[in-house]
């Protein structure tokens, strides 16, 4: 997701940590590397602009906090800028006093807005509602047939008539009422905003559907014109929000930066993936927080929640606090992550994993490798790998099939990961909350003995 | 069965059908590009020209930040945009570019010598069928500019198979049967989920029974970053390209809405399946679709195609200085 935008964040703070003042001249540097990190990470440019100036005026009025460092006072100040940037608040839906609550969809072509609707309605069925899914894209051939399709795998019927959009967004939602359904999903046609009919029809639909939440469906790829587009959009329509789609991919996601601070809306949802229920609503402290490198210790331990063991998370998270990490922490980690899922959706979420590893495809033959020589070690040398010479790396590498350059390699790897997890113990975790679900028995790792 | 290109001495390919170059655009061609003009006027209209912004007479660095505003603004990106703005301040430095207008001239000369030298036809192969495989992350618009492209090759006379080679997205093999239907080209499909490289396959023998010239074949909308996604379409590639089938083109469809990630889309797919070009889509809207220049000049891919609209027409050849005037507003 927003990875490569994190990558940039983390080499400048790598930097800046080192330094015990931070001069003018440094603050220059940061800013105007923060500045070429979000411009290419398709912030727009005065969105990017305003961003860091922000920045730059709190970090020169901030009083010195003795208890940070100023890097660290910097961090604190982008991650805020950040986090309120992108919304500052949670979207909570709502529903019409006098149903159905009424939503609709809009945007460019092929930006998701039909896989959008069908996911919406899994996840208002999810919610306890009851959906009507109205296909009102009757531009692009068969897209009816489409939403149908969606509509039946997610267990949402679908309306729509051969008319015209106006007609069937008022027919769906006189169709809604009549068979008692409460929530109203309208997929309509993409369109490009500097079409004015266009853009006056999908206007005609908002008037004949009063929808409670009109959604822009934008794509995460979406570079510089996601600001025009989203304005374009929200003078016609009146945006409540955004749903942004192809977060499975690998783009920065800058675009969601700049919607949500031009058009003043929340980033509603997120699509995260082709199946139906790859669909979450939107986090903002949380996405900040991986702009930054700062990881989503919370997310991982909630998603967790009846995978993971409470006791081994709880323990990492404060070991990783402390700056106390081990390898043998480092071994249990991919444990619970193995118990989770396919691993490259999570990885992003491991705090100050250093970019190497995240940029890395980590697939689960990666995972093994690593495993395979953590426990090639001795507890001495897991514990410290200062201690692993070239006799050593090389009965590590034989015991792991590796090579001793792989060996050395996860090292280093592993001891960046320190060095950011360390200077980051400032940050506010929140707790690993979550009901407690101890498992029993079954550990895989190496026993510990020291 | 070689592919022969194009030698100097062939018959000009606008007006020889019968020559290896097809050209996209049918005879509806000066419409189309009527239509382009207008459109792309539209948009620059939109965008307030920086050279009205400067002070008259004079080029100075604040110039020069308007110019690297309106390049970042169109997705041209930090590199590509500072390698334009060097060539530009070489110019005024040797006197050759001494005023806004002269300005505005190299600006548009230099975003357009980006994409000189090109080969900008879609190649056919000596033995038919061709097979030009549409390859692209989700939404960029291959199965549109497949039902576009196919119509305008029927009319230019070619015999045209279209395989339905998505068969992960629901109704795509009935979108584009509408399209096929309709310009008189014969689809292919298989059942939902079936095999994407057998229903290729199929299409492929399919043209060879029925002497066509063409098949085009779409695939499925893919995020580079799914390695499983990707051996698929290396896969399907691989099925397509084994004789009797030859794929003479593997067409990378990017939208111009994209950011920096149509950088890395079109590292990634060429890596995968040695993309042959590019079809820039949706460029009737607002977005520039600036990032094309970095894959050009990182990539050597041509932009072979470019999508203006929704319309069987929409679907012109690549010009570099229509698009270098839309880019550069001016």
């Amino acid at each position: 997701m927003f990875e490569t935008l994190t990558g940039r964040f983390d080499e400048i703070f790598t930097r800046l940590r080192g330094r015990g003042r931070l001069s003018e001249a440094d603050l220059a540097r940061a800013l105007r590397e923060i500045r070429i990190a979000l411009l290419e990470g398709d912030v727009n440019l005065d969105v990017t602009r305003e961003l860091v100036e922000k920045i730059r005026s709190r970090a020169a009025d901030a009083e010195l906090d003795k208890s940070l460092t100023p890097a660290q006072q910097v961090i604190k100040i982008v991650n805020e800028e950040l986090t309120a940037t992108l919304g500052g608040e949670q979207l909570r839906i709502s529903y019409a006093s006098k149903p159905p609550t009424v939503v609709l969809l809009a945007g460019l072509q092929g930006s998701g807005k039909t896989s959008a609707a069908a996911k919406l309605a899994r996840w208002f069925l999810g919610q306890g509602r009851h959906p009507l899914l109205v296909a009102a894209d009757l531009q692009r051939p068969a897209a009816v047939e489409q939403l149908r399709i969606l509509g039946r795998e997610v267990g949402a019927a679908v309306f729509s008539a051969p008319t015209d959009p106006v007609d069937v967004a008022r027919r769906g939602v006189a169709e809604a009422i009549r068979v008692g359904r409460d929530v109203v999903i309208i997929d309509t046609a993409g369109r490009v905003s500097i079409d004015a009919a266009l853009m006056d029809e999908v206007a005609a639909v908002a008037q004949a559907a009063s929808p409670r939440y009109t959604f822009l469906v934008l794509d995460a790829m979406t570079g510089q014109d996601a600001v025009a587009t989203a304005v374009a959009f929200h003078h016609a329509l009146v945006l409540d929000g955004v749903i942004l789609t192809k977060l499975d991919g690998d783009a920065r996601g800058g675009a969601a930066l700049s919607v949500a601070k031009v058009v003043g809306r929340p980033i509603a949802f997120v699509s995260t993936g082709e199946r139906p229920d790859d669909f979450e609503t939107f986090r903002p402290d949380r996405m900040a927080g991986r702009i930054l490198g700062m990881g989503d210790v919370l997310s991982l331990i909630e998603r967790a929640e009846h995978a993971y063991d409470e006791d081994v998370a709880g323990r990492a998270a404060a070991r990783m606090r402390s700056g106390r990490f081990t390898l043998e922490d480092f071994y249990d980690q991919l444990q619970q992550m193995k118990r989770l899922g396919p691993l490259s959706s999570l990885v992003g979420m491991l705090p100050g994993l250093p970019k190497e590893m995240r940029d890395a495809p980590v697939d689960d033959s990666n995972v093994t490798q690593i495993e395979a020589v953590i426990r090639s070690m001795t507890p001495a040398e897991r514990d410290d790998p200062a201690i692993i010479n070239g006799s050593r790396r090389t009965r590590i590498a034989a015991g792991s099939g590796t090579t001793p350059a792989e060996v050395n390699d996860l090292l280093n790897r592993f001891k960046e990961m320190q060095k950011l997890m360390r200077s980051s113990g400032m940050m506010a975790h929140p707790r690993p909350g979550g009901r407690r679900d101890k498992r029993k028995g079954g550990r895989v790792t190496p026993a510990r003995s020291r | 069965m070689r592919v022969r290109r194009r030698q100097p001495g062939d018959a000009n390919p606008a007006s020889d059908p019968r020559t290896d170059a097809a050209r996209p655009e049918s005879s509806g061609a000066s419409a189309a590009r009527t239509g382009l003009v207008a459109r792309l006027e539209r948009t620059r209209q939109a965008v307030t020209a920086p050279f009205g912004r400067m002070r008259a007479g004079r080029i100075d660095e604040t110039t020069f930040d308007e110019l690297e505003e309106t390049l970042v603004l169109a997705d041209v990106g930090l590199k590509s945009t500072a390698r334009i703005l060097d060539a530009l301040r070489d110019k005024v430095r040797a006197g050759t570019v001494d005023a806004p207008g002269a300005l505005a001239v190299a600006l548009r000369t230099e975003i357009a010598a980006g994409f000189a030298g090109e080969d900008r036809a879609l190649r056919l192969v000596e033995e038919p069928p061709s097979v030009w495989l549409f390859v692209g992350v989700n939404g960029a618009g291959k199965t549109t500019s497949i039902g576009k492209l196919a119509a305008q090759q029927v009319a230019q006379g070619r015999r045209v198979v279209v395989a339905a080679g998505d068969t992960f997205r629901a109704a795509a093999g009935d979108q584009l049967a509408g399209w096929a239907a309709r310009c008189g080209a014969t689809l292919v499909r298989g059942a939902d989920g079936a095999d994407p490289s057998s229903v290729i396959f199929d299409a492929i023998e399919h043209a060879v029974a029925r002497h066509c010239d063409l098949v085009l074949a779409d695939s499925a909308g893919r995020l580079h970053t799914k390695t499983n996604l990707m051996d698929e379409l290396r896969k399907v590639k691989r099925v397509a390209d084994r004789p009797p089938g030859r794929v003479s083109e593997v067409l990378l469809v990017i939208d111009a809405t994209t950011g920096q990630n149509g950088l890395v889309q079109a590292r990634e797919f060429t890596r995968a399946v040695g993309v042959t070009g590019i079809v820039l889509t949706k460029l009737d809207g607002t977005a520039k679709g600036g990032i094309v220049l970095a894959i050009r000049e990182e990539l050597g891919l041509p932009i072979k195609l470019v999508g203006i609209g929704e319309g069987a027409d929409d679907l012109v050849t690549f010009d570099p200085d229509e698009f270098a005037t839309a880019l550069a507003g001016a």
